[in-house]
């Protein structure tokens, strides 16, 4: 009862969740949003104290429900644990208490000191962010894309192609590792990730010890045949001495099921329960720290194939554009400032996803490490939309209005002389004065005593807003004749 | 210049042209049973023929423009840059055009990435020379080919690539454009104008013209050359169609429309060479309103059949040119020509409101020529055009936010825009540098279109969200 309702759930939650990343429509998005919403650490950040305290109150009495339902990269394991078909695969081990209050300490520090690359490497509910955003979005892109191209034969619109591309590789090389280191602690050792590694599983285990309800063997019906506890993913069943330990149980239910004697083991309610003896922590595990270490050499190498345009010859070539290497970077409108959005982001890249206009991407700056930074290359913040500021858990980038919107200063563009087209070429252009949708931009004299010098963009920074329509349209290519540098603090204009 | 309708039209042609055969098959199969093969196939020795005044040429009526040549794997060189034409399938169509009647062959050093003249010749090289005329023209595309050497070098390559001792028909290519400066340039400093007649007089030519697009001014006074004595034109090549008779200058101010031009030379007695029968395509897709007025009158007949009867019926058209890149075009463009029915006074008038349906329509006036590309900054000009004019056509425009199509009209408009043009390459990335303009012969101010549709995409764009809400 316990385990197929968990079950049933699980699946409902996960897959909520999951579509927020993959759906390529912003409909689920929409009936969906409440469900990253309620995830711990975005919770957390965003201030949410009534999603905060539900959740704990939700420990309180069920013990670490959450960890078995609600977060999508518990469920995701439970998933992995799967393709595992051994009968017995687990067996009780002490808990990684040095280890788990360790991170959960140093975690605790980053958050506090601001350092959002560490705080989102350990977030469990950013971590499946990156990797449905990494892995699991592209599928489905590509999916859509076959989709599309059978819709055009078919003279449909249905589904419209959409560009694939690497936004980040040090945010993809994380999110892979990410997903192989877990795939095989899960199969080969249940919940270990999320009993040793995780801060948000080893804070609710503080409270899950005092849950109101939790699992219980009946020391008279037990005939220690150990059956719970080599179903026992979190590794908590110490059936020998009748223990559980419930700092690390999840509320799976399995024992249940798996229990011979239907009445040897139960959840309920703590005052049937017998007192359990409390047991010692050991030693650190060093194989079980391969998570961190991998996970930080992740950043380093790798090369991926440059994408090769095809051109068709009656068409002149198009040059990629470079990006932009800005000395600010620039934050989404909505972000407030770039400290705001160094404290709130959980790097689940929820908004990466969500940006139609392939703006948004992981930044690659160590300090701010996967968090949504803004280039213009292939597309520009358009002024019809905020869907990032829709979508984040964690008041990163808060709700905004596009009006509002219309008048946030995000950064300012700055014209490169060097590479202007009516400098360069001695043609007329004006592409980023045509476009600019505030009308910050006008065309000048490039010399003012000469009537035929050439008409080139003067930008009126106090009325940028930073959009980056110029430096998206600009012709100039690779390099582009004017970019946006980005603001530390936004502003209304 | 000769204008010739395009494969993607001819596509479009194509379809007009199978709905109204296989509507044919269905009427008669219904009344004797029998298979109707006769009446999708032009009867041989049935074609209309022209005589030339200066030669006494017999012309068909039916010319094979030679500029979208097939190219091995399907489409044209315009589809497929780097493909290979498919001289095989040249040869046959050459093949069963000059056994059908069809003798006239247009061609250019320009054409198909400059290989257009020697698969020209080639094709027709199996034929004995006197089974067919073949024109060509002095080109000026690029400003490289416009002094004499270079200019004198291009004329014995055309005699070369064609593998013939003399050329037919020899046009100045495409002149007009901005103006008798230009014309100087190109054909009077240099002497070329001159050298050409003098190799007329050797017999290398056997006749002299030229093709005509843009400022008037410029045909204007080549005729009044013609008069003066100074220069004999032997043809002259225009656009002429049911819509540009009376509404290009309204179409487009810097255009002349075509009842004048055939008009001056009609007086001379000079004969004409008609380009643009079909407006690149555009007579042969038109909206469904329209197609219904014309199948109407004509059921059995295609619509571009309106199209080439209106250009074929005045008397001094010396020759319909038709860039035929299917074997398919060829079939039913010599079906119509053999013999030709003169479309008559009342058909006329009917023609003339049709064109004034069409001119309502607003479209862009582009044939899809190409000449405006390759942009230098990536633009793809003619798709973008393509695009647009194809909405309106089919009657699909998102133009009113109320409407409970706008939403279904915006995301086809949209998604399709980003389907038929790449986004590098879509509006909102022309600067409006101008290069193409002097290019178009259509004279249309391309980057003033070019920001138009822009405008519009950004509005449907923005409007998207507000809809959305609304809805």
């Amino acid at each position: 009862m316990l385990r197929k309702t968990r079950i049933i759930l699980a699946i409902v939650s996960f897959v909520m969740v999951t579509l927020l990343f993959l759906d390529l429509t912003d409909t689920t998005r929409h009936l969906f949003g409440w469900m990253a919403k309620i995830q711990f650490l975005p919770a957390l950040l965003a201030m949410n104290l009534l999603v905060v305290v539900g959740l704990l109150l939700l420990t309180l009495v069920f013990g670490r429900m959450y960890c078995s339902v609600i977060c999508p990269l518990g469920v995701m394991q439970d998933v992995m644990a799967r393709f595992n078909f051994k009968k017995n695969k687990y067996s009780y081990s002490k808990a990684k208490n040095v280890l788990r209050y360790v991170v959960l300490f140093f975690f605790i520090i980053a958050l506090l000191a601001g350092l959002g690359s560490l705080v989102a490497l350990l977030a469990p509910y950013s971590s499946f962010g990156r990797i449905a955003n990494n892995l699991f979005r592209p599928l489905v892109e590509l999916a859509n894309n076959a989709l599309a191209s059978w819709a055009e034969q078919r003279g449909s619109y249905a589904f419209s192609s959409i560009d694939i591309w690497l936004r980040s590789l040090p945010t993809f090389i994380i999110s892979a590792v990410t997903f192989v280191v877990l795939f095989v602690l899960a199969y080969r050792n249940g919940r270990t990730y999320c009993n040793t590694i995780c801060p948000v599983g080893t804070f609710l285990s503080l409270f899950a010890r005092f849950s109101w309800l939790r699992i219980k063997i009946d020391e008279n019906e037990c005939i220690k045949c150990g059956k719970c506890a080599r179903s026992c993913k979190a590794a908590c069943i110490d059936f020998k001495n009748y223990t559980v330990d419930y700092s690390r149980c999840v509320v799976c239910g399995n024992c249940i099921d798996k229990c011979d004697k239907k009445h040897a083991i139960s959840y309920a309610p703590v005052r049937l329960v017998a007192k359990a003896k409390k047991t010692a922590s050991e030693p650190v595990d060093q194989g079980r720290r391969s998570f961190l270490v991998a996970s930080a050499l992740a950043t380093t190498a790798a090369v991926l194939a440059q994408e090769k345009k095809k051109v068709d010859g009656g068409l002149a070539k198009i040059e990629d554009k470079a990006i932009v290497e800005r000395s600010t970077p620039i934050t989404p409108p909505g972000s407030i400032s770039a400290s705001n959005m160094a404290k709130h982001c959980t790097a689940c890249q929820l908004c990466v996803s969500a940006c139609p206009n392939d703006v948004l991407r992981p930044s690659a700056n160590l300090l701010t490490l996967m968090q949504p930074t803004m280039s213009y290359e292939r597309g520009y913040c358009r002024p019809e939309c905020n869907e990032c500021s829709s979508v984040c858990p964690a008041g990163a980038i808060r709700p905004i209005s596009l009006a509002v919107k219309s008048s946030t200063q995000i950064g300012h563009a700055v014209w490169v002389k060097k590479n202007c087209i009516p400098v360069v070429d001695g043609v007329e252009c004006g592409n980023c004065e045509r476009h600019c949708p505030v009308g910050a931009i006008t065309m000048v004299q490039l010399d003012e005593n000469d009537e035929l010098s050439p008409m080139v963009p003067a930008v009126n920074e106090s009325r940028c807003i930073g959009c980056g329509a110029c430096e998206n349209l600009c012709p100039a290519r690779p390099f582009t004749a004017i970019y946006v540098e980005g603001h530390e603090v936004h502003k209304e204009v | 210049m000769s204008k010739i309708i395009n494969r993607r039209d001819f596509f479009k042609l194509l379809g007009g042209g199978v709905v109204a055969a296989s509507a044919g098959l269905v009427a008669c199969s219904g009344k004797d049973g029998q298979t109707t093969a006769s009446q999708q196939e032009g009867e041989k020795g049935k074609m209309t023929f022209r005589t030339s005044p200066n030669t006494g040429d017999r012309v068909s009526l039916l010319g094979y423009g030679m500029m979208r040549l097939p190219v091995v794997g399907g489409g044209t060189e315009r589809d497929h840059p780097d493909a290979a034409i498919d001289q095989e399938m040249v040869n046959k169509q050459v093949d069963y055009a000059i056994e059908h009647g069809v003798n006239y062959f247009d061609t250019s050093p320009a054409y198909c990435q400059g290989r257009s003249e020697e698969a020209t010749g080639i094709a027709l090289h199996r034929h004995p020379r006197d089974k067919y005329f073949v024109a060509t023209k002095m080109s000026n595309f690029s400003p490289a080919t416009w002094p004499r050497k270079e200019s004198m070098e291009m004329f014995e390559n055309s005699l070369k690539y064609l593998q013939v001792d003399y050329i037919d028909y020899l046009l100045l290519h495409a002149i007009g454009g901005s103006g008798m400066d230009e014309f100087n340039t190109r054909f009077m400093d240099n002497g070329i104008l001159d050298w050409l007649v003098e190799q007329k007089e050797k017999g290398r030519i056997r006749n002299l013209g030229f093709s005509y697009h843009g400022a008037v001014s410029v045909f204007d006074q080549l005729l009044q050359w013609h008069d003066e004595g100074r220069y004999h034109w032997d043809f002259v090549q225009i656009e002429l169609n049911y819509l540009d008779w009376n509404l290009a200058n309204e179409i487009n101010s810097s255009n002349t429309d075509a009842v004048y031009l055939y008009g001056e030379l009609e007086k001379r007695g000079i004969p004409s060479v008609i380009m643009e029968p079909l407006l690149g395509g555009r007579l042969a897709n038109v909206p469904d309103p329209i197609v219904a007025k014309l199948k109407a009158r004509r059921p059995e007949d295609s619509v571009a059949a309106w199209a080439f009867r209106f250009a074929g019926t005045p008397e001094k058209v010396l020759t319909v040119l038709s860039g035929m890149t299917y074997m398919e075009h060829l079939v039913e463009n010599i079906r119509t020509y053999s013999p030709l029915t003169p479309i008559t006074p009342e058909e006329h008038e009917f023609l003339m409101d049709i064109a004034e349906d069409i001119f309502n329509l607003k479209t862009i006036p582009c044939n899809e020529c190409n000449y405006c590309m390759p942009c230098p900054y990536g633009i793809n000009i003619p798709a973008i055009f393509s695009h647009y004019n194809k909405c309106i056509k089919e009657d699909n425009m998102p133009t009113h936010r109320r409407s409970a199509e706008y939403n279904k009209q915006r995301r086809a408009f949209l998604v399709g825009y980003d389907r038929s043009v790449p986004r590098l390459r879509q509006a909102d990335h022309c600067i409006g540098c101008g290069q193409c303009s002097p290019h178009c012969p259509q004279s249309i101010d391309i980057p003033q279109e070019l920001h138009k549709v822009d405008v519009f995409v950004e509005n449907l764009k923005r409007n998207g969200k507000i809809a959305d809400v609304e809805a």
